[in-house]
């Protein structure tokens, strides 16, 4: 049976893992965009490629750093939600934030400092290519403008 | 395709079936000992048995029968046994707890002598987190990077060695992450992601070098199906372990009162 005294409570938990929240979204958001980028533009489209033959070594290192951190994020931050829900302490709003942001934030890296800079592999191998590159990182401005209004307005009152 | 003058020149007899007697031994000691063990404790659960089975059978696949032959001439051949003998089979061996029936089969002194053993310094080396990937994805970088995967074909022993080598830092690398048998030297959760996290990018970068650069005497297309299961496969397996590592985590970290109450009496969590 719910009471109202449990409501409080709940509520109090939610803003004191506030933190937690964040980062399990964020957690999940990275590793969602990573799946994503693995499943539709790796293997369905054939876009990008396994192995770029002009991929900097450095360019090595980061996917292979971002890509194992992408799947234990993923799971973790799953992980994460599940020990919220058990401490009545989800705050899905600011969940979703976390989510935004942290996949925003992964996209607009892949697409520049990993696409562009380390040259790991090109988003679509044609000639017009810049195209592509804008819609990729404006996609991911939006997200982090989404991702960061949501966290803006679910501040914790303590 | 099937180069017959090496294999006999390395002496390879190993598809008959005298290659996989120890393997059957091991598959009769773990069910012998589960049923004794039976009658005088608690049942030992069934799914450790059939665990146990299925990592003794995928050890097997790796190194007798027709995997293992087609692997000396074919490198994808080779990669999948790789990630059964290395990855797979120490996963469900582990998860078959063998040192937990072990110790509840033998008698109680040499029970101690084990635990005892378990405790010295050198297995709390070898069982932390990072000595356990250096062996196994180090391991793996030497063999892949240097002359020595050629070498392995030319050398009985060589392939024997690096064989148990794969078997051995894989299983070690499983029990030093997650914990079903008994553990003496246990590390923080967070020590363990972050070690697994390098070691699972150490042998994704393997598998994208491994596509780009072909160990000596591998066809490059050969090398990039190869490198490309390493890649996935080991992504397969390793989400596994993670699924354990983070499941093991929330078992430990259940709060025991409402974290409200925990934060205005102690003023932290966990």
């Amino acid at each position: 049976m719910t009471t109202l005294k449990d409501r409080r409570y709940a509520h109090e938990d939610r803003s004191y893992h506030s933190a937690r929240n964040f980062w399990s979204g964020f957690l999940v958001g990275l590793g969602f965009v990573a799946f994503f980028d693995e499943t539709v533009f790796h293997q369905l489209l054939h876009w990008h490629h396994f192995y770029d033959r002009s991929t900097t070594d450095v360019g090595l290192v980061s996917d292979g750093l971002f890509h194992a951190f992408s799947w234990f994020a993923t799971v973790g931050g799953l992980f994460l939600v599940a020990d919220l829900r058990r401490r009545k302490a989800f705050w899905k709003k600011r969940w979703i934030g976390g989510i935004f942001l942290g996949a925003g934030i992964f996209q607009l890296y892949d697409g520049t400092i990993q696409h562009k800079v380390l040259r790991i592999h090109q988003i679509r191998y044609v000639e017009n290519v810049v195209i592509y590159d804008v819609i990729w990182n404006a996609t991911a401005v939006v997200m982090i403008i989404i991702g960061a209004y949501l966290v803006a307005k679910t501040r914790p009152k303590m | 395709m099937h180069d017959h003058h090496t294999h006999e020149a390395a002496g390879w007899v190993w598809t008959d079936l005298a290659g996989f007697l120890p393997f059957a031994a091991a598959i009769a000691l773990y069910i012998s000992a589960a049923i004794l063990s039976s009658r005088q404790r608690r049942k030992w659960p069934n799914y450790r048995t059939v665990l146990w089975v299925l990592g003794v059978l995928c050890a097997a696949a790796a190194v007798t029968g027709p995997l293992a032959e087609r692997a000396h001439t074919d490198f994808t051949a080779h990669m999948l046994g790789h990630l059964l003998l290395g990855m797979l089979a120490p996963l469900l061996l582990v998860l078959s707890a063998p040192m937990t029936l072990f110790l509840r089969s033998v008698p109680v002194s040499l029970g101690r002598k084990t635990s005892g053993l378990l405790k010295s310094r050198p297995v709390r080396f070898l069982s932390d987190p990072i000595t356990a990937s250096v062996l196994n994805i180090g391991g793996l970088w030497l063999l892949y990077t240097t002359t020595l995967y050629s070498a392995m074909h030319d050398s009985l022993l060589l392939h024997i060695v690096i064989h148990f080598h794969v078997f051995a830092a894989g299983y070690l690398f499983t029990i030093s992450m997650i914990y079903i048998d008994p553990a003496s030297h246990r590390t923080p959760f967070l020590y363990r992601a972050v070690v697994l996290i390098a070691a699972l990018a150490g042998h994704g970068i393997l598998s994208k070098y491994i596509y780009a650069n072909p160990p000596a005497g591998v066809a490059p297309q050969q090398a990039e199906s190869g490198g490309m299961l390493m890649y996935y496969g080991g992504d397969a397996i390793d989400v596994m372990i993670i699924i354990i590592l983070c499941y093991q985590w929330y078992k430990a970290a259940k709060p025991r009162t409402s974290s409200y109450e925990m934060k205005t009496s102690e003023g932290a969590v966990q």
